[in-house]
């Protein structure tokens, strides 16, 4: 490659709103359920149905604007994007177009190197979701499903202001969290509550104008993202490198290829002849609005990681990692309430937490132990009822099934024997069995009396205290 | 005096006071409407079992003191524009032809409630675009007072369904005059509530920031007491407004004494047929004697109300028609090839020339590079006239105007030239523009017999205004009703003259 490059990313963002009812009607907009059962006349389209919007909805647009730093149009409406597709009931989405409910906000992401970067938010706007199109090989037919018709969505179009792919994940993962952390979704990517448009576009470096940009759609993961825009990036600088030029078209990207195919060009795209919906009000958004939702905004993610930090003296890392999950932050600050030791709790979550959430290919949000278990738990090792290697073991009890730790370690048998007269006797037994270590040891190796404590505790099936073991080994070997 | 020529207030004071019953009054009205729709068509759907049991269910309701208002038991028909569950719902569009909506339109349950009977479903203009209830699907209305000629429109099945007697009364809808204009062409009286008066939920939507369903009765009593069960604030139509006082028959007083009227010089001028110019000035005269103060006016933009309206309701229709695909309800075209090919076929057989039309001009004004220069500009007209009308209402309590231009033109006249029947909504368009309430009574009958409308209309929310001014005029004048022993003769009768 003799030139330099810069890619230049925005994103458009789709977020279904945890509302527990569709935008414009009343139907449930719970997950599951069979084909058209959550439907009513409004979400599939029936004549002389009218739309009624659900307050929640801007209650929810207004919290994540104001979280993303955005300007609220106190008067703003719904638009008609007018479209033929089965899965569109009326034939039209209601949308916004002309008068977006948030505009001109940012969030702050940390860029690879460490340093802090903003991205700005172009927009925000509502809008209701389609159903799902079932295609029926068996009978060479189509089907529809219109129970997601209507379910909540909001839109955030940012600017083109990411170089790369590790700052759209970081700008990903902020949205996320602020979303998250403000309870408007659980914006999951894999199930499609959170869904990512790329627009990327790239231009020799130093250039004043942006090159023409793609949209790539259908990705379904961060790394799906990643490979979209690294594949993307070198699939438009290449057609530069040949001279050739990029065209502004709509690109559906296959993860599983790892490569993308054109779906339709600019010149095809559809005259959605947006207007104003006729059946929709102006929505006016009252300054005591605004404030009432300003006032009942919750802890945000940046927030909580300051405040772990001066009230729980955790450093940054640990905050942060903790944090990204708004559940297992909870998890944590009820822990912490129930026995102290802020660090000991941000412990368990981080390694032995973390290492399970890994090995069972599971997310934070799913932790399902209760917070009286794990303070019962970290309770018992401070006590030494139990030493480090049981509780390890307990705590994986109590993260696969929320097991009470005192029954358990009751029941198993695993309490730390405290009983001297038994451990010295033991210790004896060890080290009369090894004489060899013991020799070792007596000739400089201090390494074997790791091997002599092991033994002990292989002995005591683990349930002694190590410190204990530890000194009655060196007391024993010394004489 | 038989049972037919009765008000539906009449009729309703006769069940009440049980000198007959409500099965008796449908039974009635059923065998008028077979006798007479032969020569008038003023139906789409008759629901003969459903009126005699819902009838006989209303009548026990009424006998057990639970139904005590002044319509229960009245047989009446409704608009096929507007959902009734379990009952064919038309548009009278060949794409609706057999859909049967599962819920019924709010304004219709307002009437149930208060113990309407519904007859069955009445003809209009396809998605009511039209003056003459010719672009149905279905066939043609024919006007009582003389079946060679057109009932109006677009709501003409209702109005002519009234003027025959073959209903107690029925609901319309007006998006340009569709209530008022035939009102006038049958001799009836009809009101166009203010925007938002009644609910809109379940009315299949034409022009939706327009759209107003409204009553078409014999007389002013009639529609007050109607509207005043109609009307309402409902959490399902967004746009339908919470009003202080849904009052409106005290409104029916015998007083128009110090009433300011004003008659917009420009409604009088070309293009006004003779005689009806005549019998409105001549109403006015009746109103002014009454001791009503009357003055001319200039109203101005009434040339822009045409141009704004055909672009607003186009718009909005192609938008709300998209639905009609072929793929949930209606019709299907029975061979296609692919999706696109489902979609236009379904549409190109299922929709008539009139509806097209307007589809294609509403999509063409809303598209990209055209949205500013026609639909915002439209919009824009469209916010001047409400200002206009404003400023004459700061002077006057009434506006007083014919309801059409014209009596019923003959059938088959006005489709050849669209745009002479655009312009002869000239009258009533700008109060849909501005979402006033219009009123049309009769105030006479041209030479060949066909009856005249005077339209009056009030600022917003001022229903009761118009209502006064026109039962005050109406109490001047004797109800009319055609002939209907021999419902064919009246053309001949023409065709003799002519």
């Amino acid at each position: 490659m003799s030139r330099q490059y810069e890619t230049v990313i925005g994103l458009e963002v789709h977020v279904e709103l945890a509302t527990k009812t569709k935008i414009f009607c009343s139907c449930p907009t719970a997950f599951g359920g069979a084909p058209n059962t959550h439907t009513c006349p409004v979400c599939t389209g029936m004549p002389g149905s009218l739309p009624v919007l659900n307050k929640q909805v801007v209650e929810y647009a207004l919290t994540v604007g104001l979280a993303a730093n955005c300007q609220i149009n106190q008067y703003c409406r719904f638009d008609r994007k007018n479209y033929f597709y089965p899965d569109n009931p009326q034939n039209y989405q209601i949308s916004q177009l002309y008068l977006p409910i948030c505009r001109d906000g940012w969030v702050e992401i940390e860029t690879v190197s460490g340093g802090k970067k903003r991205v700005g938010i172009h927009e925000i706007h509502m809008e209701e979701d389609a159903g799902k199109l079932i295609h029926d090989e068996w009978e060479d037919c189509s089907l529809v499903d219109y129970n997601r018709s209507g379910v909540p969505l909001i839109e955030i179009v940012s600017e083109p202001d990411m170089r790369n792919a590790e700052e759209v994940i970081a700008y990903l993962e902020k949205l996320r969290l602020i979303i998250q952390y403000l309870g408007a979704s659980d914006c999951k990517l894999q199930e499609g509550s959170m869904r990512a448009d790329v627009n990327l576009s790239v231009r020799e470096a130093g250039a004043l104008e942006l090159g023409t940009r793609t949209e790539m759609k259908n990705l379904n993961s961060f790394k799906a993202i990643a490979r979209a825009i690294e594949g993307e990036r070198k699939r438009q600088i290449e057609l530069l490198e040949e001279g050739k030029r990029v065209v502004q078209e709509t690109r559906r990207w296959d993860d599983n290829k790892e490569s993308s195919k054109a779906m339709r060009s600019k010149e095809d795209a559809q005259d959605y002849r947006y207007f104003p919906d006729p059946d929709l009000v102006p929505l006016v958004i009252s300054d005591e609005w605004i404030e009432a939702v300003k006032a009942r905004q919750p802890e945000l993610h940046t927030e909580k990681i300051i405040r772990y930090m001066e009230e729980y003296g955790l450093p940054r890392y640990d905050a942060g990692l903790i944090t990204s999950s708004k559940h297992m932050a909870g998890l944590f600050e009820e822990t912490v309430r129930l026995c102290g030791r802020p660090k000991e709790v941000s412990n368990w979550l981080m390694v032995e937490a973390m290492r399970l959430i890994k090995e069972h290919e599971m997310d934070a949000d799913h932790i399902r132990f209760s917070p009286v278990n794990l303070a019962a738990l970290i309770r018992m090792v401070e006590q030494g009822d139990i030493n480090r290697t049981v509780a390890k073991t307990v705590f994986e009890e109590i993260f696969d099934k929320d097991v009470e730790p005192e029954a358990f370690v009751e029941e198993k048998g695993l309490k730390v024997v405290n009983d001297e007269g038994a451990l010295r006797s033991t210790i004896e037994r060890v080290l009369a069995a090894n004489p060899q270590s013991v020799a070792d040891y007596h000739g400089g190796k201090e390494r074997a009396m790791g091997y002599l404590v092991g033994q002990t505790m292989r002995a005591m099936k683990g349930k002694a205290d190590p410190a204990m073991v530890n000194q009655i080994v060196k007391e024993l070997l010394s004489c | 005096m038989g049972l037919s020529e009765l008000t539906a207030l009449e009729l309703g004071r006769q069940i009440k006071e049980g000198r007959v019953t409500a099965v008796e009054a449908a039974r009635e009205a059923l065998e008028r409407i077979k006798d007479l729709e032969p020569s008038i068509h003023a139906y789409v759907t008759v629901d003969e079992e459903g009126a005699l049991k819902r009838a006989a269910q209303v009548q026990k309701q009424i006998e057990a003191g639970t139904l005590t208002g002044p319509l229960a038991g009245v047989p009446m028909a409704v608009k096929d524009n507007m959902c009734t569950k379990g009952l064919k719902t038309t548009c009278s569009s060949r794409i609706l032809y057999n859909f049967i909506p599962t819920y019924t339109a709010q304004a219709v349950l307002n009437l149930e409630q208060a113990g309407a009977v519904i007859l069955g479903k009445t003809n209009m203009d396809e998605f009511a675009m039209g003056s003459t209830t010719e672009t149905s699907a279905f066939g043609v209305t024919r006007n009582p007072w003389n079946t060679e000629h057109v009932p109006g429109g677009s709501s003409g099945g209702s109005c002519a369904a009234v003027a025959a007697g073959e209903c107690f009364y029925a609901l319309g809808s007006d998006t340009g005059g569709s209530i008022r204009q035939p009102s006038s062409f049958c001799g009836v009286t009809g009101i166009k509530p203010t925007y938002g008066t009644v609910s809109r939920y379940g009315l299949i939507a034409y022009g939706s920031s327009l759209d107003q369903i409204g009553p078409v009765a014999k007389d002013v009593s009639d529609c007050a007491a109607i509207l005043e069960t109609l009307a309402g604030q409902d959490p399902k139509d967004s746009t339908s407004v919470r009003r202080s006082s849904y009052d409106f028959t005290s409104a029916l007083v015998d007083d128009v004494k110090g009433m300011r009227i004003g008659v917009p010089q420009s409604y009088l001028g070309e293009g006004l047929d003779l005689e009806v110019r005549e019998a409105v000035l001549d109403a006015a005269r009746v109103l002014k004697e009454k001791g009503a103060v009357v003055e001319y006016f200039d109203l101005k933009l009434t040339d822009y109300a045409i141009p704004a309206y055909y672009v607003i309701a186009s718009a909005e229709a192609s938008s709300n028609l998209s639905r009609f695909d072929g793929v949930k309800y209606g019709y299907r075209t029975p061979d296609y090839e692919g999706l696109h090919s489902m979609y236009k076929k379904s549409r190109s057989e299922g929709f008539g020339p009139e509806v097209k039309r307007r589809i294609m001009l509403g999509s063409f004004v809303l598209s990209s590079g055209y949205y500013d220069a026609y639909y915002l500009k439209a919009l824009r007209t469209k916010a001047l006239i409400k200002q206009e009308f404003d400023r004459a209402f700061g002077r006057y309590d009434v506006i007083l105007a014919p309801a059409s231009p014209d009596t019923a033109p003959r059938l088959g006249e006005s489709l050849r030239d669209p745009l002479k029947m655009y312009l002869g909504d000239i009258y009533t368009i700008s109060v849909n523009l501005a979402g006033l309430p219009g009123i049309s009574v009769p105030c006479g009958r041209d030479s060949r017999g066909l009856p005249i409308g005077l339209q009056l209309i009030g600022d917003c929310f001022k229903e009761k205004d118009i209502i006064r001014a026109a039962y005050a005029y109406e109490r001047t004048r004797n109800r009319e009703m055609p002939d209907m022993s021999y419902p064919d003769l009246h053309s001949g009768k023409e065709e003799a003259r002519s």
